[in-house]
């Protein structure tokens, strides 16, 4: 920092005035607050965090100990007592319970068809310098940032078009469509920056190409593909305005809740709710293991 | 990236496109393809019954004119629910950020968990539990009544509940682009700033807010976005003065079935949507909004 000796006279006196009993430096300080305060200020902003935290997670905590509500009448809104009532019987309505199972398979298959057009438009993104490559981002990204409704309606309008019957079918299709750009980008940005060179290695070494990708490709990449599928899966479960537009008479979790806000919500809705939570935080806990497992005695 | 691999064999040159083709392709057919399908609903006027409408396109440019005037107040209503709900979740978002990236240590992923969480609880549900929260009782609701946010010492049905819900919803979206940017910021910066001594404040404008600004611009696209056309929040937390776009575009579609209306509404909404994030892109590139 050099200093200044063209600038108007009034500005360096300014400053140097402003802080006098520092040894006449030149450069501007800013306020430094003292300790205490700057240690109430890191305490306030922790605080502050917490309670956003706490934010994210009070409808979750009010969803998991209304499982164990005792309502009264149809509606499970207030809390009216301990019980588990709902627990003991939470396949109850076999029309939730069939609806959480087509939720899920309509999340198995869409991601397993996604899963498979993402990675290769991923892949084709990552590995190879080509004309256009930057008009396919723009092409992934268009369709996230378009409004959920708007991407519901307009493929009712194509449905509505070719007269094609709504139901499981339509709602897989619609499924797939949003996937594939969250998988594409996200494998996208999680096998960015791998050492592609090991490839030329498996090939100089004689392996040919099909065996090169599932020695070296595959392991490298798989990683991605299962946090892009795990994406994917969560996507497809909790989706409800895209489902709605294209769901016909067939029902999915999310569909069935809303139909039953109508006339009755009852514990189980709760308890099925907190039994996704639970299996999906323990197949993360259980990838996290797996990969920890995988990664063991490699060196970092 | 690429640079490093292919050793100009021929069919490498045809390999990025074969491999994009499917998911392109797809795309075209589920996104592009059924757009067109809206713009083309949205020219038409229906030529049959109420309850069986047959559309014939006409080039019905009115629908787009009954849309304005008969839906104006949702469509502002909207863009003014978003607006406030990203800028709500952005005020929660940075500092929590700020927090995940530079202070937590070793509870970092656990933190990032805990704001992922939220997530494996469908959005309906997360969002009917918010009218537990906000039921007339509560504890929350006695201290926001405290403060003066209640009408009539209620919460439910009044704008607040909305954009509160709305906030929740889609607060993830802003902490997780913008936790990224931050992370990337190499610390010793900050250090650096503070050795010349800039104090709190003057870093934090400094240095820090423009470094994370695209995790902040994406964010902000990924909570603005999806809220601008949310009708569950208005219908589950909000009353009949908070109906947004998405509530009509929905009851059009589904219950009336004015197709024409309902598809001219939505092309509205899209094309506002389009037109703020291509200004974006141009100005921070695609790479941004993603990483």
């Amino acid at each position: 920092m050099t200093t200044p000796h063209s600038p108007p006279a009034p500005r360096l006196a300014d400053r140097l005035s402003d802080h006098s009993d520092d040894h006449a430096s030149p450069i501007r300080k800013g306020f430094r607050p003292p300790p205490l305060l700057r240690r109430l200020g890191a305490w306030f902003l922790n605080a502050y965090a917490g309670f956003v935290i706490f934010y994210l997670l009070l409808p979750v905590m009010v969803i998991v100990a209304f499982s164990f509500n005792k309502p009264v009448g149809k509606f499970n809104f207030v809390w009216k007592g301990f019980s588990f009532d709902a627990w003991a019987d939470p396949w109850r309505y076999p029309a939730l319970v069939d609806a959480l199972v087509t939720s899920l398979k309509v999340a198995a298959v869409s991601t397993a068809i996604a899963l498979v057009l993402g990675c290769m438009v991923a892949i084709a993104l990552v590995r190879h310098r080509f004309r256009g490559s930057g008009g396919i981002d723009l092409f992934l990204i268009i369709p996230l940032t378009t409004p959920e409704i708007v991407l519901g309606s307009s493929l009712l309008t194509l449905f509505l078009d070719f007269s094609w019957n709504l139901g499981f079918g339509t709602i897989v299709l619609a499924h797939v469509m949003f996937e594939i750009s969250f998988i594409a980008l996200t494998v996208k940005a999680r096998i960015r920056g791998f050492d592609w060179s090991l490839e030329d290695a498996s090939m100089d070494l004689g392996a040919n190409p099909t065996r090169t990708f599932l020695k070296v490709t595959l392991p490298l990449i798989v990683p991605g593909i299962v946090a892009a599928a795990m994406l994917s899966f969560a996507l497809s479960l909790d989706d409800f305005i895209i489902t709605l537009f294209n769901a016909g008479a067939t029902s999915t979790y999310p569909l069935y809740v809303n139909n039953a806000a109508k006339t009755a919500l009852p514990p189980q809705i709760n308890v099925l709710a907190t039994m996704v939570l639970a299996g999906s935080l323990a197949f993360i806990g259980l990838s996290v293991v797996w990969q920890r497992w995988r990664t063991r005695g490699e060196l970092r | 990236m690429a640079g490093s691999a292919s050793g100009g064999a021929r069919h490498h040159k045809v390999t990025p496109y074969l491999l994009s083709l499917p998911a392109l392709a797809y795309l075209a057919v589920f996104f592009v393809v059924p757009v067109w399908a809206l713009l083309r609903t949205s020219l038409s006027t229906n030529t049959g019954g109420v309850f069986d409408p047959t559309l014939t396109f006409s080039w019905a440019f009115s629908n787009y004119g009954d849309a304005f005037s008969r839906y104006d107040e949702q469509i502002i209503r909207s863009f003014e629910y978003a607006l406030i709900a990203t800028l709500l979740a952005l005020a929660l978002a940075y500092p929590l950020a700020y927090v995940v990236a530079f202070k937590a240590g070793k509870w970092k992923n656990l933190l990032l968990g805990l704001v992922i969480v939220p997530f494996f609880i469908t959005f309906i549900v997360r969002t009917l539990a918010w009218k537990t929260i906000f039921g007339d009782d509560t504890i929350i609701v006695g201290i926001l009544d405290a403060i003066g946010l209640t009408e009539n010492g209620r919460i439910l049905s009044t704008q607040w509940a909305v954009i509160g819900g709305l906030t929740y919803n889609f607060l993830p979206f802003m902490i997780l682009p913008i936790y990224v940017s931050i992370e990337k910021i190499d610390p010793r910066l900050l250090e650096a700033a503070r050795d010349l001594y800039s104090g709190g404040f003057r870093t934090f404008r400094k240095v820090l807010l423009p470094l994370s600004m695209p995790g902040v611009l994406a964010g902000s696209l990924l909570t603005f976005i999806p809220a601008a056309g949310d009708f569950v929040n208005a219908q589950y937390l909000g009353g009949t003065n908070q109906s947004m776009v998405g509530t009509v575009i929905q009851s059009q579609f589904l219950v009336t079935k004015d197709y024409p209306l309902a598809a001219a509404l939505s092309f509205v909404l899209m094309l506002v949507i389009l037109v703020s994030v291509l200004i974006y892109t141009r100005v921070l590139g695609t790479e941004d909004l993603v990483t």
